[in-house]
């Protein structure tokens, strides 16, 4: 019989290792889930894994698609090691796009010739302050009276897309656009900075990576960072140090409604161009699996925003290529997330053969 | 008059399926497990509700078909944080991505297909009541079976030995198991029901208050029967009345918006949302009353044998 028997010390090895396994589980759930589909599973995780990888062209959309998977997720690591359940980072990723939608409206319509570099930090800033305002509802509603966290982010996930379906189908309408709801395309000088010519990977990208060696240094070599983690795993130890519980919850929350906000503004000036309801595209779901897959640890967010990524980019290619719906990729995650805490068991507890008695 | 009698019948419909939803977490939870994975079993059932019914024509079969798939995602979930004591937070929302994904995926071929025409439910007599009749005597069965199954509920957890064992494994799990209760498999049954439940429910918005499947048609109302819970301080009949409640905010916003209401469409669908932030807010003012409340090992996971 096999039995689970604790570990004497959580073992270090299967931390790094459990993601590992559990994206070997998820391959292998997908191939079977191709060969049951009557696709080759061959060909099925070449478009997954493979394909996304190949080529500068496919190399710089990965990059681009995991940038505000990297920004979120960095964010939200820092959140749930404090213990704060922030779910709901795809509605501070829609308001912080709203805020930098609305300054890329202001300088198409006024055409203000602002340089590129200077509205690109204009609308970072914007996007921040937009997803900080957000999550800050979030931050007030717990510190206050105490709601949870986690369904208070949630509901507001809903009530910013309604937000933007408002602005696109009502005032911010494109009156030339057919009656679509869109807003105008914005003007040049609002677009991202690419980094190469001809391909849309953009400045996002660069300052995403800064950002997590930012995140790094913050979490694993400062005080401050310090102070927000010790209330996680130990929140009375946290107290008898005077580490204010409060102060955590208001700094993790605002960073990465921040952070999301970011991502959501370098999405709407960057490879969309205008608002759309199209903005809400999940990011803020796929980076809490992200942050689970990374081990929380800045370097892991990007590891495994590359790999969530891939399989984003995956789920649209096995639509136009073997006619699978491009929600595949949501099935996937799924599994990784599944077979990622299972996995974690290993962690704190090892397999054993024992005979039944 | 009559228009407040369709106002009636319509919060009760809407009011159902939280309802039915809200009672399955319930008993989750007052066995010490918390499920954020509501929504993705209310999609998973829903769409298995709606496949089933769309080939086999039969609701009731259909209903079975969401509940079972409902039942099914709750298990795995059950064995993993029962047996393998995953973080229950966590696990919970992969319960609710993998569900999104799974029904989106499976579901794309039935978006736009249509169920054939629903029977006359109408009750005969009662019906033609002027205003009860068209307000409360002209559901489906399963919002009669609600009420009935809320009460049914209420007693067998205050009248019964089933509800005390079931209380005793959500507030302390140790005490249960020095009985002799088998805390985990308490546990798993009640996962499995609270899964089986938040399935139905799914079943009922796709095949009867919708009827329609569309991606992620759920819309939060998975989330908003967790928050129902705790708004109700874990109670039946309160949860009952909650889900009214909601139900009726629900048709409010369209009501007003079919009387032309110079609102736009947007901020009125709103109000569910915001209405649930804000019961969210009223209720955890206090938090000794919560903690008063809530089933003491809720989200705590039991190790036997320590």
């Amino acid at each position: 019989m096999i039995v689970l028997e604790a570990r004497a010390a959580p073992s270090r090895w299967m931390s790094v290792l459990s993601p590992v396994i559990a994206l070997a589980i998820t391959i292998a759930v997908a191939a079977l889930l191709f060969a049951f589909l009557g696709k080759s599973p061959v060909e099925g995780l070449r478009i997954f894994l493979v394909e996304p990888f190949h080529g500068l062209r496919g190399l710089t959309e990965l990059g681009l698609k995991a940038t505000p998977l990297i920004l979120i997720s960095l964010g939200l690591s820092l959140c749930f090691r404090s213990n704060v359940w922030n779910i709901g980072a795809e509605g501070q990723y829609l308001v912080g796009g709203i805020a930098a939608g609305w300054l890329a409206l202001t300088v198409t319509e006024g055409q203000i010739a602002i340089p590129q570099w200077a509205f690109f930090f204009l609308a970072v800033v914007a996007g921040a302050i937009g997803g900080a305002i957000w999550a800050s509802i979030v931050a007030f509603l717990r510190d206050r009276f105490h709601a949870n966290e986690i369904l208070v982010s949630l509901m507001l996930v809903y009530v910013a897309n309604l937000l933007l379906s408002y602005l696109v189908f009502g005032p911010w309408k494109n009156p030339e656009g057919f009656n679509f709801p869109q807003t105008v395309n914005f003007a040049a000088n609002t677009d991202v900075p690419r980094l190469l010519r001809g391909m849309r990977l953009n400045a996002g990208f660069v300052l995403s990576l800064v950002t997590a060696v930012v995140a790094w240094f913050f979490m694993f070599r400062t005080l401050g960072g310090y102070k927000l983690q010790v209330g996680g795993p130990a929140p009375a130890a946290s107290r008898y140090a005077g580490f204010s519980a409060r102060s955590a919850l208001w700094s993790t929350l605002l960073i990465s409604g921040a952070l999301a906000g970011v991502a959501g503004a370098l999405e709407v000036t960057g490879p969309m161009g205008q608002l759309t309801p199209h903005v809400a595209s999940g990011y803020g779901f796929t980076a809490i699996i992200v942050a689970f897959v990374g081990r929380l640890h800045p370097i892991g967010c990007v590891l495994g925003s590359f790999v969530l990524s891939s399989f984003l980019i995956g789920g649209e290619l096995a639509q136009s290529r073997i006619g699978l719906p491009s929600a595949l990729s949501g099935v996937f995650q799924g599994v990784l997330l599944f077979s990622l805490l299972a996995c974690d068991t290993l962690i704190l507890s090892r397999v054993r053969w024992r005979r039944s008695a | 008059m009559n228009e407040i009698a369709l106002l009636v019948a319509a919060t009760l419909s809407s009011g159902t399926p939280l309802a039915i939803a809200g009672l399955g977490l319930l008993v989750n939870e007052r066995a010490g497990v918390l499920n954020l994975g509501a929504e993705g079993m209310m999609l998973v059932g829903a769409l298995a509700g709606y496949a089933v019914t769309f080939h086999t024509g039969n609701e009731w079969i259909g209903f079975a078909a969401g509940a079972g798939a409902g039942a099914i995602l709750a298990a795995f979930f059950g064995w993993l944080v029962i047996w393998l004591h995953t973080n229950q937070y966590a696990t919970g929302l992969a319960v609710s991505l993998f569900g999104g994904g799974l029904s989106a995926y499976l579901g794309a071929g039935y978006v736009g297909q249509k169920l054939g025409e629903h029977p006359d439910l109408s009750i005969p007599g009662l019906r033609d009541v002027p205003f009860l009749g068209p307000a409360a005597f002209d559901q489906h069965l399963l919002a009669y079976l609600t009420i009935l199954g809320t009460v049914a509920l209420a007693w067998m957890l205050q009248r019964t030995r089933a509800g005390l064992v079931l209380r005793a494994v959500g507030e302390n799990p140790e005490s249960a198991h020095a009985l002799g209760y088998p805390v985990r498999r308490i546990r798993l049954l009640a996962v499995v029901v609270g899964g089986a439940l938040c399935g139905i429910a799914g079943a009922y918005l796709s095949v009867v208050y919708a009827p329609l499947w569309v991606e992620g048609m759920v819309a939060g109302r998975g989330w908003i029967a967790l928050a129902l819970t705790v708004f109700a301080t874990w109670r039946p009949v309160r949860l009952l009345l909650g889900a009214y409640l909601f139900g009726g905010v629900t048709m409010l916003q369209l009501h007003l918006q079919a009387r032309g209401v110079q609102v736009p469409l947007q901020f009125m669908s709103m109000l569910p949302y915001l209405a649930t932030i804000v019961v969210l807010v009223l209720i955890s003012r206090n938090p000794a009353w919560i903690r008063l409340n809530m089933p003491a090992s809720l989200g705590k996971p039991f190790y036997p044998g320590s």
